[in-house]
């Protein structure tokens, strides 16, 4: 401790390593976890490979195939007007399944929310049952909801809005839950002083703060539903699904590519509007990012 | 209640024009709240007609809902399934070899994803892009990759590669490179440049400031984030198999199309379990990710 160390200026690298060891770790010592997970990961990337049965060659004639596809889809056409009025509509038939889908399943999440938070009701049992039967409900994918409802209310469009509100009331609930769970205390407790009743305490204290986080969720969830949409029709379940799934398997691939331009345009155009009304409401625009 | 007495009050003629001004912000919000639930409601109308909504159909089909799902727990023999569980579960070893191709499917199609996103995400990030075009053309990439559904990707693989594992990983792959190179460009937009000037400075090259200024800031998050995507990608890897790119689905749609009742829910069970117990470890390995991002 007593001699002084030189400037740094007047070491080289080797003095200083030999003089400072601790400020050169072996980088065996110091990433020599990050390097065992890093290989482990790969070994098990590369042994996955070899198991779906990928070989270069089978591979390099796939991504041929995939480009004389690539060149059959220019340029994207639908034939005749007919043929697009017909996809316009079933794209119409999309966008109004994603945003029934959507509403109904914020109105149904919004009071098993409040069931499943700690902060509205401290029974630990009623708490429990809630979040596990919104974690069986999320567990399942919009599209195997959509063919469990086409056996209940048949084909057609009703059972995407149905399937699309199951899998997002799981999702809905779960995020709003979490919202109401990071309220402040403070509001409630106020209108509790003042002689209000637990449900002026949820409407004056509560509702007020939370609303403005789950509107921005719900809208942020109706774009990403527009998505979720476009494909529930391959089973069935309305919308603009049906047709690409069937223009694919005729192998009418300057509709596909028609098909999904349109797809593009309208997930774009509703991200815009869903961007802009959540920057009206919340006022930052990543606020709704869950 | 004495204590009304001690607050102050403004004389009217101040309070007035305050009082004039609270109804007047309250009536503002009010018509505001009021023209949104309008066009709200008008929207709401146009859809329901669109997608052909008719509460009579509803009201006439709901209990088919209930019937429905007692159906599925009900054994061939008219048992509920939890009174023979060897006989509800007789295909459990078979289900759980697809279970285990469709994580795999999962597993692969997130960890090539995450390579593709994160070598784009530096071309598109704002801060540490090359030049103006590669930082247009990497977003527009990016973009069109998770816009794409990734069954529409699923669908077209299966024509070029046939049928099989292969396609749903490919598919995943490319919508996951999508969804997680915005995701990552987001999280280096956020980084300190000090260090990366540091580096600069030192003559150190592009690829070397990433490396040594770049990477030690933003490593667990990314990580953390590919961890969701993971849990993402199992849910999506379960429907793969509806247009033949393996995994647990194609058995799935095939019980529930010729109707296997039995079948439809033990598979289901089996799906929602290795969902969960994914979600659980995922949820553990990110908190320990984001700990040690704040212990930094």
């Amino acid at each position: 401790m007593t001699n002084r160390s030189p400037h740094a200026g007047d070491l080289d690298p080797v003095t200083a390593r030999t003089r400072f060891p601790r400020s050169f770790p072996s980088p065996l010592r110091s990433h020599g976890a990050a390097m065992a997970i890093f290989l482990s990961l790969s070994g098990v990337l590369a042994w996955g490979y070899s198991i779906v049965g990928v070989s270069p060659m089978r591979f390099m004639e796939g991504i041929g195939k995939l480009g004389s596809i690539a060149l059959l889809m220019l340029p994207p056409d639908t034939g005749d007007w007919a043929k697009f009025l017909t996809y316009l509509y079933a794209l119409a038939e999309t966008v109004a399944i994603a945003l029934l889908g959507t509403l109904a399943a914020a109105i149904v999440a919004f009071p098993v929310a409040l069931l499943a938070s700690r902060n509205v009701l401290a029974n630990r049992v009623v708490h429990f049952a809630s979040r596990r039967i919104l974690d069986c409900v999320r567990g399942v994918d919009e599209l195997i909801w959509a063919l469990v409802w086409i056996n209940v209310v048949g084909l057609g469009p009703f059972a995407g809005v149905l399937a699309i509100a199951t899998a997002n009331a799981g999702i809905f609930g779960k995020l709003f839950s979490e919202a109401i769970e990071a309220s402040g205390r403070g509001p409630v407790e106020g209108v509790l002083s003042t002689g209000g009743n637990d449900g002026h305490a949820v409407r004056y204290g509560l509702l007020p703060q939370v609303v403005p986080v789950l509107l921005s969720q719900v809208l942020y969830y109706f774009e990403s539903n527009t998505r979720s949409a476009t494909i529930i029709g391959i089973v069935g379940a309305g919308g603009i699904g049906l047709h690409i799934s069937e223009q694919i398997r005729m192998l009418e691939y300057q509709h596909v590519s028609a098909i999904i331009l349109m797809i593009l345009v309208a997930v774009a155009l509703i991200d815009r509007l869903s961007s802009g009304l959540r920057l009206a409401i919340v006022g930052t625009r990543a606020a709704g990012r869950a | 209640m004495g204590m009304h007495g001690a607050i102050a009050r403004l004389p009217d003629g101040q309070l007035d024009p305050l009082r004039d001004a609270y109804r007047a912000a309250v009536a503002a919000r009010r018509r505001r709240t009021l023209v949104g639930s309008a066009i709200l409601l008008a929207a709401v109308l146009v859809a329901g007609g669109v997608a052909e909504i008719d509460l009579r159909r509803v009201a006439e089909n709901i209990h088919r809902l209930p019937d429905y799902v007692a159906r599925i727990f009900t054994l061939d023999d008219g048992r509920p399934v939890w009174r023979d569980p060897a006989e509800w579960m007789w295909g459990v070893g078979y289900w759980t070899r697809l279970l285990g191709e469709t994580v795999l499917i999962a597993y692969l199609g997130t960890a090539t994803g995450a390579v593709l996103g994160f070598f784009l995400c530096f071309f598109a990030s704002a801060n540490l892009a090359p030049g103006g075009w590669t930082r247009v053309a990497s977003r527009r990439c990016l973009e069109f990759c998770r816009t794409v559904p990734e069954l529409v990707f699923a669908l077209l693989f299966v024509q070029a590669f046939g049928l099989g594992p292969l396609p749903g990983v490919l598919a995943i792959s490319i919508h996951t490179a999508g969804a997680l190179g915005k995701l990552f460009a987001e999280v280096v937009e956020n980084i300190d440049m000090r260090p990366v000037e540091g580096a600069k400075s030192c003559g150190a090259s592009w690829s070397q400031a990433i490396r040594y200024a770049v990477m030690p800031q933003v490593a667990s998050n990314l990580a953390s984030y590919a961890l969701l995507r993971f849990e993402i990608n199992v849910r999506g890897a379960a429907v793969m198999g509806f247009v033949g790119a393996g995994g647990i689905g194609q058995d799935l749609i095939e019980a529930i199309r010729k109707f296997y009742y039995p079948d439809v829910s033990a598979m289901l069970v089996l799906i929602i379990l290795c969902v969960t117990a994914i979600d659980l470890a995922t949820e553990r390995l990110r908190h320990r990710l984001l700990g040690w991002e704040h212990q930094r």
